[in-house]
């Protein structure tokens, strides 16, 4: 009755939500805060802690635009959403930004009017087993029972990755993460599968998790990124450019421990000057102060500094999500 | 007639009624014209189009095996978004009727318990009724959930109810499976002759003894009626229906031991929680209901029943429950349809119910909010309305014949 009710508010929602798209920025101006949606205790990308302040890679990207639009990290509330719930939240005007590692597809962008600002995170679907079980490969899995959310793309590509090995499966989806893991570590099921990142952060979770094994095999790719409403470009821009300005930055050796003396730095590069603002007018061109990267870099830190604070501690290395010049695959637009 | 002026809208009753009347309506004609443009700009803004033409493209999401899955043979990538609503309705109808025969039983016992002069037979029924609906029912559903995964024994393992015909583990129950063959329909009508001949013969017994005060055996004749028929047709046909037992295996490959798939059949472990939360948190409030409905009943019945020789039993049965009947089955039916309506909550534990693969998982895939969350109301709007209707019409025949 209660998710009836919930779903039947977000149907309100896009009904009395009066072209609530109009200019988000002026929306997130006049109340002074952005609303940022995150998941419901990712450890890692978004995890409140006993005291209830977030943190996190995807929470750290929703602080970066709240320091490049009011210069203030702080001015920015969470949401937590299920998968479920999380598009529905967005296209309503429940949040100005869904940063809840989300996965970048197609569909997505054509049929859910949602529109990905960039790429934070790099992931591709994994899966965990029981040690005990003696299973090596994936491709060993023929008749396993398979615990997942529902409302992702896992559904879509684990049932991918069976139906292209001729294998059949039992699938069991919950609506929360937290009763998947309950649920796998109880025994129901053979296999857990969700994003590897997912697996690192849950694993933890588990009465034993060194009695559990995540296997080789990645089954998909699984850009995650943060994600804005579709018809408001100027909000898009400031999304995509806040992240941008933080690969931007590590690139560059810009980080909160020396933004500062950078500022008053007569013998900094050009490319730098332009980051944090004392080149050009880029800042105002976004509709915002030309001080905005630098807010972010003061106020967050540039990408490797909230992966290193965040992702790290998971055991997670930065593999792909290095820079492109480090032998990763990040690569940000020149900010000129 | 009065003159139609401005005055005549404040002085004229009737002109005033009128006045009302059409300025209300206009109030509501343009809220919902206000709220329709609303959704129609924002859908446009954001790229979005209204429509149903979805409900045909192929599903790529797998679903957990159930009643559902059964009837609509559901295949990955083959079946369609409509499958998947069918399949939905399918699995919360399930629930909802098992749910509403259990909460029944459950319920009329416990509330009959409750006014029991047994002080031990008392105080259970109190405390069920008190303990149950007092604690949410999302919490109980986890409860049950957890409390039965945790309980139950691994999937390699087995806990035998009848041996090598009923068995439970952690991934569920499983129990043999019917295997109907060609011919098996004519059992089936041997079975439906039977149960007319019995009600056009109770009828006739009845209208007999009123006549006659001749009794007829009518129980063991209809017994005899429907088991003899349908049995000797079944035999005749030559036994057109076979059973596939449930098959564990403890060799091979660790993953492939237990159960095997595709023999037997299995009742998986969410919907035993949730069939078992429903009806043990609809079952208090159905007690209270039975209880206050019996208390209604004057005491100087019973007292009658006893004066002319009736046993508490069947003055229980022929006296009291058909006159407290008519108090219980209007707040009876309010239950019914929570019941159905709970059902949503499956949801969180995994039961791929109508909430949980079509306004969820579906959903999430084709982003048609409007349409699918429509589509579900009237699934539950239907099934409401159906159950009250029933109820009103049993309510009709039941309450008091007045002349």
């Amino acid at each position: 009755m209660k998710k009836l009710t919930a779903a039947m508010v977000a149907v309100a929602g896009v009904a009395f939500a009066a072209s609530a798209s109009a200019a988000t920025l002026d929306d997130v101006k006049a109340k002074g805060h952005i609303q940022c949606g995150v998941s419901q205790g990712l450890p890692g990308f978004s995890n409140a802690d006993d005291s209830g302040d977030w943190t996190g890679l995807d929470v750290d990207m929703c602080r970066a635009v709240a320091a490049a639009v009011f210069g203030d990290s702080n001015a920015v509330k969470f949401t937590p959403l299920s998968a479920k719930q999380r598009f529905t939240a967005l296209a309503s005007g429940e949040v100005d930004i869904l940063s809840r590692n989300t996965t970048w597809t197609m569909t997505r962008d054509t049929q859910l009017g949602l529109n990905f600002a960039g790429v934070n995170y790099y992931d591709g679907q994994g899966m965990m087993v029981p040690t005990s079980l003696g299973v090596t490969s994936a491709t060993e899995l023929d008749g396993a029972n398979i615990c997942t959310n529902t409302g992702t793309t896992t559904e879509l590509n684990i049932t991918d990755f069976f139906r292209a090995n001729s294998m059949s499966f039992n699938l069991v989806a919950f609506e929360k993460a937290d009763e998947v893991v309950a649920a796998y570590d109880a025994g129901r099921c053979d296999v857990y599968t969700t994003d590897r990142s997912g697996l690192a952060a849950q694993r933890g979770k588990l009465t034993a998790p060194d009695a559990h094994m995540v296997l080789s095999e990645i089954i998909s790719k699984e850009p995650l990124g943060p994600v804005v409403r579709q018809g408001d470009d100027q909000w898009f821009n400031i999304v995509r450019w806040s992240l941008n300005a933080m690969i931007n930055a590590e690139e560059m050796g810009v980080s909160s421990s020396n933004v500062n003396n950078l500022k008053f730095d007569a013998n900094i590069t050009p490319a730098v000057a332009r980051l944090i603002g004392k080149e050009g007018n880029f800042g105002e061109e976004l509709g915002l102060s030309n001080d905005w990267a630098y807010n972010i870099l003061m106020q967050v830190g540039n990408y490797a500094e909230s992966y290193e604070a965040n992702v790290t501690p998971l055991g997670l290395a930065r593999g792909v999500n290095a820079l492109w010049s480090d032998g990763g695959i990040l690569y940000a637009a020149p900010i000129r | 007639m009065q003159q139609l002026s401005l005055k005549s809208i404040i002085y004229d009753a009737r002109m005033r009624g009128y006045f009302y009347q059409v300025f209300i309506l206009s109030c509501l004609s343009f809220g919902f014209w206000w709220l329709i443009d609303n959704t129609v700009t924002n859908l446009a803004d954001r790229g979005k189009t209204v429509g149903f033409g979805f409900l045909s493209e192929n599903a790529g999401f797998q679903i957990s095996a159930t009643l559902g899955t059964w009837l609509f043979d559901y295949n990955v990538g083959q079946s369609s978004y409509l499958d998947v609503y069918f399949i939905g309705i399918a699995n919360t109808f399930l629930v909802a009727i098992l749910g509403i025969a259990g909460a029944t039983i459950i319920g009329f016992t416990v509330g009959i318990m409750r006014l029991s002069k047994n002080f031990i037979v008392r105080s259970f029924a109190t405390v069920y009724i008190e303990l149950l609906r007092n604690i949410p029912l999302l919490l109980q559903l986890f409860f049950w959930y957890f409390a039965v995964l945790r309980a139950l024994p691994s999937k390699r393992d087995k806990i035998e109810i009848i041996p090598d015909v009923a068995a439970m583990n952690i991934t569920g129950l499983y129990l043999p499976a019917p295997i109907i063959e060609p011919g098996f329909i004519y059992s089936v009508t041997a079975f439906v002759v039977a149960i007319i001949i019995t009600l056009v013969m109770k009828s006739w017994a009845q209208k007999r003894q009123f006549e006659t005060g001749q009794r007829f055996p009518v129980l063991w004749t209809a017994l005899g009626l429907i088991f003899g028929l349908t049995m000797l047709t079944f035999w005749i046909t030559g036994n057109p229906m076979s059973w596939s037992y449930p098959e564990f295996k403890m060799t091979g490959a660790i993953l492939r031991r237990g159960f095997q798939s595709g023999s037997g059949m299995v009742l998986v472990p969410e919907m035993l929680a949730v069939w078992l939360a429903l009806t043990l948190y609809t079952a208090a409030f159905i007690a209270e209901i039975v209880r206050a409905g019996i208390l209604a009943v004057a005491k100087g019945q019973t007292e009658a029943a006893y004066s002319i020789g009736m046993r508490p039993g069947m003055t229980l049965r022929l006296i009291i429950i058909p006159q407290a009947l008519r108090v219980i089955i209007p707040p009876l039916t309010s239950q019914y349809l929570n019941l159905t309506k709970n059902s949503s909550l499956a949801v969180a534990i995994a039961y791929p119910e109508l909430v949980s693969i079509f306004a969820g998982t579906a959903l999430n895939q084709v982003g048609k909010e409007i349409e699918m969350i429509f589509m579900m109301m009237m699934v539950y709007l239907t099934f409401s309305l159906a159950t009250a209707a029933f109820m009103n019409w049993f309510n009709a025949r039941v309450k008091l014949v007045e002349r």
